[in-house]
């Protein structure tokens, strides 16, 4: 039992822990209902971001795109992914998401929010 | 044990600055991440590490066994769709009447081909084989002298792609498994001596089997991050909650259509770089026995721990 412990001491202790980047938190939030259109849509993530091979497309119920396509990364938390919007009306939007880890993991994912007036 | 330890250590931090790419690894279809399952097959292949798996339950053999089984299995893609498996198992029997007994059990070996994998719909299907290699166990614990081969499908769907209007349906997801176990021998035949000299010849025959089982999740991964947050934190926000049906149908030699099977509720947490899941093993008929059961597993994600070296297929790159 000492030696399998020790093997697995040295297994994880020897990794580069790095791993799948998911969805942490969103805002607006997975599936929420709001007022006001956002400013932005921010997506946190469990891991650091490579923001020149990820993406987050924010489309209408019609299918068109309407974010502005200037993803950016957030200066001091490299988990957190933004692009912006414009004032968007009421209706339900999809929001795509797709990102690479600074380990190389490719995840993607979706979800809708919903402006009510 | 030290030296090899140290080896492999040394491998793992000199690769581990080796090659990039993208890669995908463990059981992702889309959005969708479909945990290692206890008691069934994944439909993955991936490079992941179970150690240990444990089990006890009390069979109904010799009136009553607790068998006890700690299990080790490794999986290692050797290219983006195809993985070797090994497994082996030590075994504690402890009868009602009778000496204990403990060993291991047979080797099990094994390859898997991901045939499918459409991220839209969240679906993947393999095909494997897998052979337990007889005389390789001990036959104290019951090991076969014989080994069989056992080819089968695997198949993963998550419910991702169901209307809005059932939205919360949307993180079940179903795996499964199918496969006929077929023995390399029919029949063994055992002579015992009685005190009085009398010969007793026992034979036992080894039917085909179909093994088929499959695993209803509920990923509140999933709910959380694709369908509604619903304000779970952490632990909470990581567990899929499970039911595995765990099956096995004799084909032929006298025992067509006798089943016998588990149904196993229970969790996983999925973690980052591993995961902890743990079932109660419920019998679902007299044949399979009468106490309930439970298995335990750790599981890693060798793809995470060792993303540029043993987390990688050692051909063919990543996609």
């Amino acid at each position: 039992m000492k030696r399998l412990i020790f093997f697995l001491i040295l297994v994880v202790g020897s990794a580069r822990l790095e791993a799948h980047a998911f969805l942490k938190d969103a805002d607006p939030g997975v599936g929420s209902t709001i007022q006001t259109s956002p400013g932005e849509i921010r997506i946190r993530f469990t891991e650091n971001i490579e923001p020149a091979v990820s993406s987050i497309q924010v489309f209408d119920a019609s299918g068109k795109e309407v974010d502005k396509r200037d993803l950016y990364l957030d200066r001091s938390d490299h988990a957190l992914l933004k692009v912006s919007l414009p004032s968007l009306g009421a209706g339900t939007y999809k929001v795509v998401w797709r990102v690479v880890s600074v380990d190389t993991h490719v995840t993607n994912g979706s979800f809708t929010f919903r402006i009510v007036r | 044990m030290k030296f090899l330890s140290l080896f492999f250590l040394l491998i793992c931090a000199v690769s581990e600055f080796g090659a990039m790419g993208r890669a995908f690894g463990h059981g992702f279809a889309g959005a969708r991440f479909f945990p290692a399952t206890l008691s069934t097959d994944d439909p993955f292949v991936s490079d992941e590490l179970s150690l240990p798996t444990v089990s006890t339950i009390r069979t109904p053999d010799n009136g009553g066994t607790r068998e006890t089984d700690i299990s080790v299995d490794i999986s290692k893609r050797i290219t983006p769709d195809f993985a070797i498996e090994i497994g082996d198992s030590f075994t504690v029997l402890n009868p009602h009447e009778g000496r204990a007994a403990n060993g291991f059990s047979n080797l099990e070996l094994g390859g898997k081909y991901q045939l499918l994998k459409n991220g839209e719909h969240e679906a993947i299907a393999s095909i494997g084989l897998g052979v337990e290699v007889g005389g390789s166990g001990g036959r104290s614990v019951g090991a076969d002298s014989f080994s069989t081969w056992t080819p089968g499908i695997f198949f993963g769907k998550g419910f991702g792609d169901l209307p809005a209007a059932v939205r919360f349906l949307k993180p079940f997801a179903i795996t499964g498994q199918v496969g006929i176990a077929i023995p390399t021998s029919a029949s063994t035949r055992s002579v015992t001596v009685a005190q009085t000299g009398e010969q007793e010849i026992d034979v036992e025959r080894h039917p085909d089997v179909l093994e088929w089982g499959f695993a209803l999740e509920y990923s509140l991964i999933y709910l959380q991050s694709q369908v509604q947050d619903i304000g779970l934190r952490a632990p909470f926000d990581r567990l899929i909650p499970l039911v595995e049906f765990a099956l096995e149908t004799p084909l032929n030699r006298g025992e067509e259509g006798q089943t016998t099977g588990t149904i196993n509720p229970g969790i996983i947490w999925a973690g980052k770089y591993f995961q902890v899941g743990v079932e109660a093993v419920v019998p679902i008929n007299e044949r399979t026995g009468n106490n309930v059961g439970v298995i335990a597993q750790l599981h890693f994600f060798v793809d995470d721990l060792f993303p540029h070296s043993l987390g990688r297929p050692l051909f063919g790159g990543n996609k």
